[in-house]
């Protein structure tokens, strides 16, 4: 396009600003390419809930009714009461909750309003690798330190494998995400705040409670929802260190053994060769799939409405 | 002359605040930097009892233990086939996810105009990175080892990983493009640079460093995945893979996690060890590949 001889242009027509076929081509091509490598990410919502709800109702229509709301969670006998994994799985996220909604705001306050810029800077990154933690590993951790050394020095008696020790590991998998998203939010309020209420006289710590996290709450409310919705979710800790693999009865009880909807899910699967055997224990398999499916779906919508508050905010 | 200025600082905030100390503030500052702490110290007495563990292993026979097979003997087991697994596996995520999820994450944040199919996509995008681990492996379960009849091997594992992956590379990608300022590639596009030129020449420079921090950490997260194998088929029980790589892609498979899982739940003293070795292996591989990667991004971290 460029013209050869730089001090006399040539006379420019319509047809010479136009790109050339080739270039257009390609970028027709590039473009095509990329649209259907984001519209792929349809299909895969498309082929989940298909998958889900496909062989979930071909075992809701298939199972009796009374199964579903019986003594307890014997996918091998039967029984598939959904009350004893789902209050399971409440118990699990409740307890990680109490455990990371705390640590995880005081560090994200710590972090935005306390700590100087080169602390805060250092320990950023410390918590984004405590984040990558698989949580394998916490499972382990769960059984070989939180149950014996912590959980059953405190109340003897208690079983290796109880829903408090996978409760707290879970809470420690994602107080490192509670604390990241929260103090994202924190950092995001504007400075001037701070500055008209130190301004008035307030203290640091006035500051941080008074103004910084109630106009940084969407964000907070969040993250919190955001750690709900991964401590459902989460399947490794919960099915190496609450016990209960064979199937449980209902319980509320922390220090005993418990189900929850994705230990249910893996002890299906581990052992899936007798699974076959049985008709509607593989197809159960989904079902549960699908309730996981809709509670995380649910709290993650809520989450997002609640982001998208502290966008308009400022 | 510092230390008197200092003090003179000093008395006057005191008789700011009425000349007490101002206990609350203390208690509120302690109270914040304790759930720091605690959340920082929990990672020291993970690590620590890891390594009290793990010891005894690596003191008797590191190498051996990174080169057998699974056994059921605790003394003869180790490491070698869920290293191969795991590698393979994150070879196929990274060569699935990256380039589509690169990819998608271009079209999103630098062709797209803000219609209302390409909000969906968005949105679709964000629910697929918070749906759980384990759903993934349902889905995998479902087409790749059933519907497309290929069992449970390992290129099902990879594929599904792949899946579960995706969204957050397009999610980090995505952050990481909108970082680059509009100046950029108003720049190209002044010249007569096309949209891809522009994105290529311009745009993806700038942007590489944040893109290839985001990918490392999806691909380690892939490395460290567990719950999606178990359903797809990643195996512990003793088997023996041989053959090349092609072979390896098309067999029964096991993965790092997998083992780890497995080991931790027999009732061994030995095979305890063996999990908190086979824990560090992991968990040295996936801190030193993310820490590389994150210290990184903060270096050649740009501000425009």
């Amino acid at each position: 396009m460029t013209a050869t001889d730089p001090l006399v242009p040539p006379p420019l027509a319509a047809v010479d600003l136009r790109i050339a076929p080739a270039r257009r081509r390609r970028e027709a091509i590039v473009r095509t390419l990329f649209l259907a490598a984001a519209a792929l990410s349809i299909v895969i919502s498309g082929g989940i809930i298909l998958t889900l709800i496909g062989n979930a109702l071909g075992f809701v229509l298939q199972v009796d009714p009374s199964a579903l709301w019986t003594n307890g969670w014997f996918p091998r006998r039967g029984m598939y009461d959904v009350p004893t994994i789902v209050t399971g799985t409440l118990v699990i996220s409740v307890i990680a909750m109490v455990v990371a909604a705390p640590l995880g705001i005081g560090a994200a306050i710590y972090l935005s309003e306390y700590a100087g810029s080169r602390a805060r800077k250092a320990l950023k990154p410390i918590i984004e690798i405590l984040a990558a933690i698989p949580s394998v590993v916490l499972g382990f951790f769960a059984i070989s330190f939180i149950s014996p050394a912590l959980v059953q020095t405190l109340f003897p008696g208690t079983p290796l494998f109880n829903l408090l020790s996978a409760g707290i590991a879970v809470g420690i998998l994602i107080t490192p995400l509670v604390a990241s998203i929260a103090e994202d939010a924190m950092h995001a309020v504007p400075a001037y705040l701070r500055e008209a209420a130190y301004g008035l006289g307030a203290r640091r710590r006035t500051t941080s409670i008074r103004v910084v996290v109630p106009a940084a709450v969407s964000g907070i409310v969040a993250a919190l929802i955001l750690g709900v919705s991964r401590a459902i979710g989460e399947t490794m800790i919960v099915a190496m260190a609450a016990g209960a693999t064979g199937g449980s009865l209902f319980n509320l009880n922390p220090l005993d053994q418990g189900q929850t909807m994705t230990a249910a899910m893996t002890a299906l699967a581990i052992g899936s060769d007798q699974v076959r055997g049985a008709e509607l224990t593989f197809e159960s398999l989904y079902f549960v799939g699908m309730l996981l499916f809709f509670f995380t779906f649910g709290l993650n919508l809520l989450s997002d409405a609640f982001v998208r508050r502290v966008r308009r905010g400022y | 002359m510092a230390g008197t200025t200092l003090s003179a600082t000093e008395a006057i905030e005191r008789r700011l605040r009425g000349g007490v100390t101002d206990w609350r503030s203390w208690i509120v500052e302690g109270a914040l930097l304790l759930s720091l702490l605690i959340a920082l110290g929990v990672l020291l007495v993970l690590l620590a009892d890891i390594a009290v563990t793990a010891a005894p292993v690596f003191g008797e026979r590191a190498v051996d233990f990174m080169t057998s097979p699974l056994s059921a003997r605790p003394e003869g087991a180790g490491l070698v086939q869920g290293l191969i697994g795991s590698l393979l596996i994150t070879l196929i995520v990274a060569v699935v996810a990256l380039p589509i999820g690169i990819g998608a994450a271009i079209y999103l944040e630098e062709y797209a105009r803000d219609t209302a199919l390409n909000r969906f996509i968005r949105t679709n995008i964000r629910n697929l990175a918070g749906v759980p681990a384990i759903v993934y492996g349902l889905l995998g379960l479902a087409v790749f080892v059933t519907v497309l009849g290929m069992g449970r091997i390992l290129l099902a594992g990879g594929l599904t990983l792949a899946v579960l992956v995706l969204p957050i590379v397009v999610i980090t990608t995505s952050e990481a493009l909108v970082a680059v300022p509009e100046s950029i590639r108003e720049a190209a596009l002044g010249v007569g640079a096309t949209r891809w030129e522009t994105i290529r020449s311009h745009v993806l420079p700038y942007a590489a460093p944040g893109i290839f921090t985001g990918t490392i950490l999806s691909l380690a997260r892939a490395f460290g995945e567990t719950a999606p194998l178990l359903l797809v088929g990643a195996i512990a029980g003793t088997f023996s893979a041989s053959g090349g790589p092609i072979d390896q892609v098309t067999s029964r498979y096991t993965t790092l996690p997998t083992i780890i899982f497995h080991w931790a739940g027999y009732p061994q003293d030995e095979f305890r060890a063996l999990g908190a070795a086979a824990i560090a292996v992991l968990l040295g591989l996936i801190l030193l590949v993310n820490g590389a990667a994150i210290f990184l991004r903060n270096r050649y971290d740009r501000k425009w």
